[in-house]
């Protein structure tokens, strides 16, 4: 019994699979290259204008450090203001992963769920869904950061 | 000289997003998380360092440069505190970037309203 | 003996119910698209001076309920049940807006196969005797669904090509009889659910095809019908890829669609209007059938009809559990009666 229930488990597989090759064939494919090529550009220009504004707080005597955590709360201000205004979406949706893999797309996935929900209270409704699409970056982030430091310490030893 | 390598080096790693969203149907969200704990992975084994040296904000503004922060924080933590530098050092490093976007995202979040799409 | 089913799936009115009158209330977006004309009202705004897109979709079904009421020429005494629906948890659009009208609600959830599934069972109402007139309504917008659904408004990302536009729109339409039978309901095919296995959440039409063809099938095998019997057999939501599918795989059964059919998720957007593969939603053959195709039909341009609405029977938590997308579809037929 449960062996020809796997069977046919196994065969609807085999069926949905081609399916989905049957139905790639209508599918037009995303502009690979084009995207590809926005996507260079777009977030090279991000990196450029970070580390430019890095050299001018340096060279207004900041510290190297302080320096980059300033460029990093200024991006993800601008970031943010740029989601409030209801431009970042049109820019992503130009520039796809040239906005969205910088720090700019982590900012963006806070505020816009948080915004989503302001009808839903601002305990319940913003507060908890500012983590909604950022919570699961910071807990894989710090996680795998505790372990790595464990392991260090352990090597270190 | 600096300026070119940085637009390279990070232009790249967008691309490698583009990439992975484009022909994996990776969401977004999950996109993200690869990048960071990525870029955590490879801070630990060392090799992540010899990129930032080289490429500055091309690869600290991306967000495996977060997950090197993360990792770093965490390494150089340890070294000071024990044990209790890898619970502490990771946020503390990236506590200002966190903070800002919690309270900026969410004082944004009162003050706009989301627009439909066109 | 059951006495008014044939064939396998299939029911056929023997009492003439009519569609007495619709509504139809559509966004800005599908405003400026190439049926912008066809609808009653174009809104101005996608909130409708609501403080909620929520409120704004069920002002919008309430709406067109007045409105296809109106031109109906009944008042709210002489419905006898409201059935519609709507994409949103336990159908809040649907129980909402009844909640503001005098007469029994009966709500469903057929995802974007709602507008037939409630025209059929209004005309098994009607037919049947058990009530004189009836409201079936159905309504969807983009922006309830999508934060339900997908991801909120502003969040940045690129829509796929495969990914279809929820429309915000709502259809209504009055169901009764008269001495002077006009545009009569006269056969309907319930359809099975088929899942052939996707479990891309953007492939909404490849996921919805199957089930499309099979409904069609069934219909045209019970009733002894051509495709070519019909003007027009009209999906819902299968888009421009789901509507390639269906024409492939039915002529490889042996049946020719090519010439008759249409998908109203096709028709409601120009292509330049960046939807990708097209309209979805409750509301997209809702309001197709009750702004454009019932005008079509008014005008003397198309007698026989097939509307086929198609759904994809998804819900968040499947989609996140990895499970595939099952696909129903509904057909009931909309002829012109010679007089």
């Amino acid at each position: 019994m449960s062996k020809k229930k796997k069977q046919d488990e196994q065969v609807k597989k085999e069926q949905a699979k081609a399916y989905e090759k049957y139905v790639k064939q209508f599918t037009p494919n995303p502009k690979y290259f084009s995207n590809a090529i926005k996507a260079f550009f777009i977030g090279g220009l991000v990196c450029t204008a970070a580390l430019y504004l890095q050299n001018l707080f340096m060279a207004q005597g900041m510290m190297k450090k302080d320096a980059a955590t300033a460029v990093t709360v200024i991006l993800v201000c601008s970031a943010q203001l740029l989601t409030g205004i209801g431009w970042f979406d049109s820019i992503a949706r130009f520039a796809g992963a040239g906005v969205i893999v910088p720090i700019t797309g982590f900012a963006n996935s806070m505020v816009s769920p948080a915004m989503e929900f302001k009808k839903e209270g601002l305990v319940l409704g913003s507060g908890a869904k500012l983590f909604t699409l950022a919570g699961p970056v910071l807990v894989c982030g710090i996680s795998v950061s505790v372990i790595i430091g464990i392991i260090h310490l352990i090597i270190d030893k | 000289m600096d300026y070119l390598w940085a637009f390279i080096i990070g232009g790249l790693i967008c691309v490698i997003g583009q990439l992975l969203m484009d022909f994996t149907k990776l969401t977004p969200p999950r996109i993200l998380v690869i990048f960071v704990v990525a870029g955590a992975i490879l801070t630990g084994l060392g090799l992540y360092q010899p990129i930032v040296d080289f490429a500055k904000s091309g690869a600290t503004v991306p967000l495996p440069g977060f997950g090197y922060l993360l990792a770093k924080g965490a390494m150089d933590a340890v070294k000071i505190d024990g044990f209790m530098g890898a619970l502490v050092g990771g946020l503390k490093e990236t506590a200002a970037g966190i903070t800002a976007a919690i309270v900026f995202g969410y004082i944004i979040a009162l003050i706009f309203s989301p627009k439909p799409l066109r | 003996m059951v006495a008014n089913k044939i064939g396998k799936h299939t029911v056929k009115f023997n009492n003439k119910p009519e569609i007495l009158g619709t509504g139809s209330v559509v966004g800005v977006k599908e405003g400026e698209g190439p049926l912008g004309k066809r609808f009653d009202v174009v809104l101005e705004d996608d909130t409708f001076n609501e403080k909620t897109w929520e409120k704004a979709e069920i002002k919008m079904l309430s709406e067109s309920i007045l409105l296809s009421m109106k031109k109906a020429g009944k008042t709210e005494k002489e419905i006898d049940a409201i059935i519609s629906g709507d994409l949103l948890n336990q159908l809040m659009s649907a129980s909402f807006t009844a909640r503001d009208f005098d007469v029994p609600f009966i709500g469903i959830y057929g995802a974007c196969s709602t507008m037939t599934e409630s025209m059929i069972l209004g005309s098994v109402l009607v037919d049947g005797g058990y009530a004189e007139n009836v409201v079936s309504a159905a309504s969807s917008h983009f922006c309830t669904s999508e934060r339900q659904f997908r991801n909120p408004l502003e969040h940045g990302n690129q829509r796929p090509p495969a990914a279809q536009w929820t429309a915000t729109a709502s259809g209504s339409v009055v169901i009764g009889i008269t001495n002077k039978p006009n545009i009569v309901l006269t056969y309907a095919t319930l359809g099975k659910v088929v899942d052939p296995g996707i479990t891309d959440a953007h492939q909404m039409g490849a996921a919805m095809a199957p089930a499309a063809l099979d409904t069609i099938h069934t219909h045209l095998l019970d009733t002894n019908r051509e495709p070519a019997y019909y003007d027009l057999i009209i999906t819902g939501d299968l888009g421009h890829i789901g509507k390639d599918i269906l024409l492939d795989m039915s002529k490889n059964r042996g049946i020719d669609l090519e010439k008759v059919h249409m998908d109203c998720g096709v028709i409601l957007y120009d292509e330049d209007q960046d939807t990708h593969s097209g309209g979805s939603g409750c509301g997209c053959s809702a309001s197709v059938f009750a702004g454009h195709i019932y005008r079509e039909i008014l005008e003397g341009k198309l007698k026989k009809v097939l509307l086929v609405s198609t759904g994809a029977l998804l819900s968040t938590t499947s989609t996140m559990q990895g499970d595939s997308i099952p696909g129903i579809a509904h057909a009931i037929a909309i002829e012109v009666e010679d007089s």
